[in-house]
């Protein structure tokens, strides 16, 4: 029988955050996957962070991870806001558009 | 432990937080308030923040359970940074009538953005970095896309958010693995834990992953590519804003963390550091050659100077912290000033960034041509001018500390960086004048770029002296 460890939570972790930090990259469609690309990092530092301040006892962990919570939903709000903006102005949110000035 | 921490070490940003919250009320309860005026209250403000932080008494002090240290080093950054944002938003006034853009929002979110970032100075803990840090960045996303009616606006606002949050994303994780291979968030703890954990694999991966998300915040290369865009879409006095007060915050960050947090690794991070330098004095030389935009050649000299202040901090040592902060405080004078000038070109049509507008500028506006001269010559680093001293006490601090090679391909990235300088100087005094080009400067602009210039003229040389002595001090109180 397998007991779920530590090394298990920082696998997955680091899983998520390389998907995430992909999708920002290889994403070539839309906007919106970005966005939930970069609730993918905060989430695996989440699962980081709770993992650890289980593994080690101490509660710090677990009230940064409160405090990032807090803050991602700061980040979506605004950055929804801009890519509704940016939608109303183009009338388009793929990725490829995002192009008037380069150099 | 008291039930109140000890407020007096925080009262700067205390006055700021509360005066943000009453401004944006007032701006919501009162009718046809003029953001020319809420703009005057807002740098006051800013100015009445910075007493309490000029009067402080010197000695090192924590408060909120160690999270928030003020020191000789957090009065210089702090003071450096308040009055970079004052003159931004004074500076801003007849920009936003021009545009049609006044909206009350605007000089409230710099008042908060300069929390933010006073908080990143005075951060002692990764919870409190990390909070100053996202306050600032916030902010400035939605400063960049302020201007709805501008299709450029809102397209550097979304990349400069989409790049901000990704490299908040990977600053964090470093930092859960920090916290994991230490079992402390604490900068004062994190230096004592870390000298007795060695070489341990996992730290040293957190530690590269929160100095690439600082990197993005100083934008050095290669975490730069979101500079140029969002310096060319953001409205102008939000450009000189970003250009100028969120640097000094990043890089006084970046300085507090690996002096103080990462002592026991200085190899490691010297390593990146010298590379970050190099990458990004060569970059901003050679990809600034050919712009045509103004606003685009600032961001690539932003990210050529971000390289020349790594330089010092790759040193390691305490002398190359001096030479960091004189440079940072040196840098913001001659990015204020020449974005004062970008702020007053205007024709015909309207306001313009294109380089070659200011032909011949030197028969039109005499007065302004020589004051944008003076911030050329300064940007370049011609000696005499106060940016020589800068790269002088940056590059000393180099060969001081052994780091031959980083000094001369600094000089070299310099000679590069100056042919594009003294091109505008060319351009202004030696070619004729481009129809229509009227500069219109109003009060606030015309002190400031008077101020800036003699500042960074020759007449720098009385005042270097002191800027020392100051610098020399604030890294003292850092190195304790």
């Amino acid at each position: 029988m397998m007991t779920i460890g530590l090394e298990h939570y920082l696998v997955l972790a680091a899983a998520l955050f390389t998907i995430g930090i992909f999708g920002i990259f290889l994403n070539r469609k839309n906007v919106i996957i970005i966005l939930m690309s970069i609730e993918l990092i905060l989430l695996s530092v989440n699962i980081n962070l709770v993992a650890f301040s289980s593994y080690m006892q101490d509660l710090v962990g677990q009230v940064f991870a409160m405090f990032v919570l807090t803050v991602a939903a700061a980040e979506a709000a605004i950055g929804l806001a801009i890519l509704v903006n940016y939608f109303r102005r183009r009338g388009t949110i793929d990725v490829e558009d995002i192009n008037q000035m380069r150099g | 432990m008291n039930a109140i921490p000890n407020l007096a070490p925080a009262a700067g940003e205390i006055i700021l937080a509360i005066g943000a919250m009453v401004l944006l009320l007032a701006g919501v309860i009162i009718r046809n308030l003029k953001v020319t005026q809420l703009n005057k209250a807002c740098s006051l403000m800013i100015l009445i923040a910075l007493i309490p932080v000029l009067v402080w008494r010197g000695d090192t002090e924590t408060t909120f359970g160690g999270m928030f240290i003020m020191d000789g080093f957090a009065v210089f950054m702090k003071a450096l940074v308040m009055l970079s944002s004052a003159i931004a938003i004074l500076m801003s006034g007849q920009y936003l009538k021009d545009k049609e853009i006044e909206t009350y929002e605007f000089p409230v979110l710099m008042v908060l953005a300069t929390l933010g970032m006073m908080m990143m100075i005075s951060a002692s803990s990764l919870l409190s970095l990390y909070m100053g840090l996202e306050l600032q960045s916030l902010c400035l996303y939605v400063l960049a896309a302020i201007n709805r009616n501008r299709n450029r606006s809102t397209e550097a606002g979304l990349k400069y958010f989409v790049l901000g949050a990704m490299s908040s994303g990977i600053l964090l994780f470093g930092i859960s693995l920090v916290y994991g291979f230490t079992g402390t968030i604490s900068f004062e703890e994190l230096g004592g834990q870390i000298a007795g954990a060695g070489n341990n694999i996992g730290l040293i991966i957190g530690m590269v992953l929160v100095l690439a998300g600082l990197a993005f915040k100083i934008s050095a290369v290669p975490f730069h590519m979101w500079t140029p865009d969002v310096y060319e879409g953001a409205p102008t006095p939000v450009t000189a804003f970003l250009a100028a007060a969120p640097k000094v915050a990043a890089m006084a960050l970046l300085v507090r963390v690996t002096i103080t947090t990462f002592p026991a690794l200085t190899g490691d991070w010297q390593m990146i550091l010298t590379f970050l330098a190099i990458a990004s004095m060569i970059l901003g030389a050679f990809a600034a050659l050919p712009q045509t935009n103004i606003k685009r050649l600032m961001a690539y000299s932003t990210i050529g100077h971000i390289g020349y202040a790594l330089v010092g901090l790759a040193a390691g040592t305490q002398e190359g912290v001096e030479a960091v902060l004189i440079y940072m405080a040196i840098y913001a004078t001659m990015t204020l000033g020449t974005f004062a000038c970008i702020l007053s070109m205007k024709n015909e049509e309207g306001m313009t960034e294109n380089i070659s507008d200011l032909a011949g500028l030197s028969r039109t506006k005499p007065a302004m041509a020589l004051a944008l001269a003076i911030f050329m010559f300064s940007l370049a680093g011609i000696p005499t001018m106060a940016g020589f001293f800068g790269k002088w006490f940056v590059f000393k601090a180099a060969v001081d500390a052994g780091l031959y090679s980083l000094a001369v391909i600094g000089v070299l990235a310099s000679v590069v960086a100056a042919y594009y300088y003294l091109r505008i100087v060319k351009l202004m005094y030696f070619d004729e004048p481009a129809p229509d080009f009227v500069p219109s400067y109003d009060r606030p602009k015309i002190y400031i770029i008077g101020i800036m210039a003699a500042l960074n003229s020759p007449l720098s040389l009385l005042l270097i002296s002191l800027l020392v002595g100051a610098a020399a001090y604030a890294a003292g109180t850092l190195a304790g």
